[in-house]
């Protein structure tokens, strides 16, 4: 006569879930705590490089949406100076035909994924917004010298406790965590 | 003599005497009535953390320190709903049904003993006394189901019934193994008596009375009237705003009165030693609930089948053998050291559960219609 079939099914499963309870919480309070994305990750933003960019226009000319405006003139050495350069990120589709097109390596996708606004008009960026700057970097897509120098993607950001992350306690009660994109 | 009524025996000296029996009466009432909501409320927020760690997830942290407001926020938007009641329903029914529901919940802790003389009333026949009331929510469930028009509705309330009736018996089975060890129906007495915790001296009566009475407060793995993935939520999918507070609330006072009486019956009560008689009950409250929701957190709903198969294939016959053996352990062993029956009675479970086992096979895994 076999036993089975005597409980000893839930009492593994109840002893699992048991287990479970004394794991570190794998949730991440977002706008506290960011995990470090891809060192490629192709945010939602846009980089332009004001010393690269001769003012040729294909950036504007490749956008499927003509989101790009560029106002020139002429300078002293013959070259174009940019007086104007926007873009509407309303409406972009981030799909970065205007960084392919760009035959100066001007413009470059950015790392960060928050640039909601709260105003339509606040989405037109000019080119001082558009320029490189603390919170506006590129990305590593396509550009091995920036991704070589990007932090390595990290989902247990808790665990790295060299570079300031802390693992969380049972109750998720520790204050110093997380940390920026 | 409970503390009430030497509160109404000392204001009876003073004032005059419908006072006497009125006041202590409204002070009880409020204490308890304060008690059991406040306790759900932080149940509620206990359950939810207690889940989201179960499930390797923080739970609400946000409102107040560690999310303990978050069930107050969770009533005053519930309270501002709107209130709506089905065109084609029976509206009085409607209205009347999560009072129903309710109402005995809060009734059942007036026999439940806080300490060794804080107990609202020391009925002599206390532990019928909460038996009969607590069945009463399944008549405002059923009323629930029916006054909504709606199929599942309708559905969880038949399925609410017959579970109800399934699992008293077991239920009502098992309290008369601890009714005959005690000799005395009276929750005092019950607990008075437990020098040796029922639940070390019949470990099969505690299993029983326990899985019964998670399923009579329609906790999950038994939580076939809700079954949020089959009949959508049951009962109360046609309730919004304050009526479904009050299921809610009902739901989670069962279990908080549930919690109580198991302690009483089985954990000794409020006996324990060094800490006051009132933190031992709460602990022991507290520990008996979050067994019940470990298991909600682990066990998968059981099947309509399933359940009833196991009532009455399961639990029944097991009660029934508990009890017999119980009896005779009173009526002839009843002088020997309670060790030695602490042994047999760990033997019999083991054996009667192995036993069940083979019989309570129920297809092998198969359905066989």
């Amino acid at each position: 006569m076999k036993f089975e079939r005597y409980g000893i099914g839930v009492a593994k499963g109840m002893a699992l879930t048991f287990k479970h309870l004394f794991r570190s919480p794998i949730t991440v309070q977002y706008p506290e705590e960011k995990l470090v994305v891809s060192r490629r990750i192709r945010g939602n933003e846009l980089v332009w490089f004001l010393d690269r960019c001769t003012g040729c226009a294909t950036c504007a000319k490749a956008c499927p949406q003509g989101n790009i405006e560029i106002v020139t003139h002429v300078g002293d050495k013959n070259n174009y100076v940019v007086d104007k350069f926007e873009i509407d990120t309303g409406r972009c589709m981030f799909c970065g035909l205007c960084v392919e097109a760009c035959p100066y390596d001007a413009l470059a996708m950015g790392r960060s994924y928050e640039r909601a606004q709260h105003r339509r008009r606040q989405l037109i960026l000019s080119k001082e917004e558009l320029q490189l700057s603390d919170i506006r970097q590129p990305s590593g897509y396509a550009r091995p010298k920036i991704e070589a120098a990007l932090p390595k993607q990290n989902l247990l950001v808790y665990w790295d406790r060299k570079e300031g992350g802390q693992k969380l306690s049972w109750l998720g009660l520790s204050k110093k965590r997380g940390r920026g994109v | 003599m409970t503390l009430l009524e030497q509160f109404q025996l000392w204001l009876g000296s003073s004032w005059p005497d419908w006072a006497a029996y009125i006041v202590p009466g409204i002070v009880g009432i409020v204490v308890v009535l304060a008690f059991v909501v406040i306790t759900v409320i932080i149940f509620i927020w206990y359950e939810r953390r207690l889940l989201g760690r179960f499930q390797v997830r923080l739970g609400p942290n946000r409102l107040g320190p560690e999310g303990i407001f978050q069930p107050i926020a969770t009533a005053l938007k519930i309270l501002l709903k709107e209130d709506i009641v089905p065109a084609k329903g029976d509206k009085v029914i409607h209205w009347l049904a999560p009072v129903i529901v309710f109402v005995p919940v809060l009734m059942v802790f007036a026999v439940v003993p806080f300490g060794e003389r804080a107990i609202l009333t020391d009925l002599n026949v206390g532990i019928v006394y909460v038996v009969a009331i607590s069945s009463v929510s399944a008549v405002g469930i059923y009323m629930a189901g029916w006054a909504s028009n709606n199929k599942y509705a309708l559905i969880a309330a038949l399925r609410t019934v017959a579970q109800m009736v399934s699992y008293e018996l077991p239920v009502v089975l098992a309290i008369l193994g601890v009714v005959l060890m005690a000799g005395s129906l009276s929750m005092t007495q019950i607990v008075a008596s437990q020098n040796l915790p029922f639940i070390i001296l019949q470990p099969l009566g505690f299993a029983i009375f326990f899985l019964g009475t998670v399923a009579e407060m329609n906790r999950s793995p038994f939580d076939l009237l809700e079954a949020d993935s089959e009949i959508v939520a049951g009962y109360h999918i046609e309730y919004s705003g304050m009526k479904f507070a009050m299921f809610y609330l009902g739901e989670y006072g069962h279990a908080l009165a549930y919690a109580c009486i198991i302690s009483t019956l089985f954990l000794g009560g409020w006996q324990g030693p060094f800490l006051p008689p009132i933190i031992w009950f709460l602990i022991k409250v507290v520990a008996v609930f979050s067994v019940i929701v470990w298991m909600r957190a682990t066990l998968p709903r059981l099947r309509v089948d399933q359940l009833m198969a196991f009532a009455w294939k399961g639990l029944l016959p097991m009660a029934v053998i508990n009890l017999f053996i119980v009896a005779a352990e009173v009526l002839w062993l009843s002088e020997i050291t309670p060790w030695l029956l602490v042994a047999v009675n760990f033997v019999f479970a083991g054996v009667l559960v192995l036993l069940w086992s083979k019989l309570f096979a129920l297809g092998g895994g198969r359905v066989e219609v």
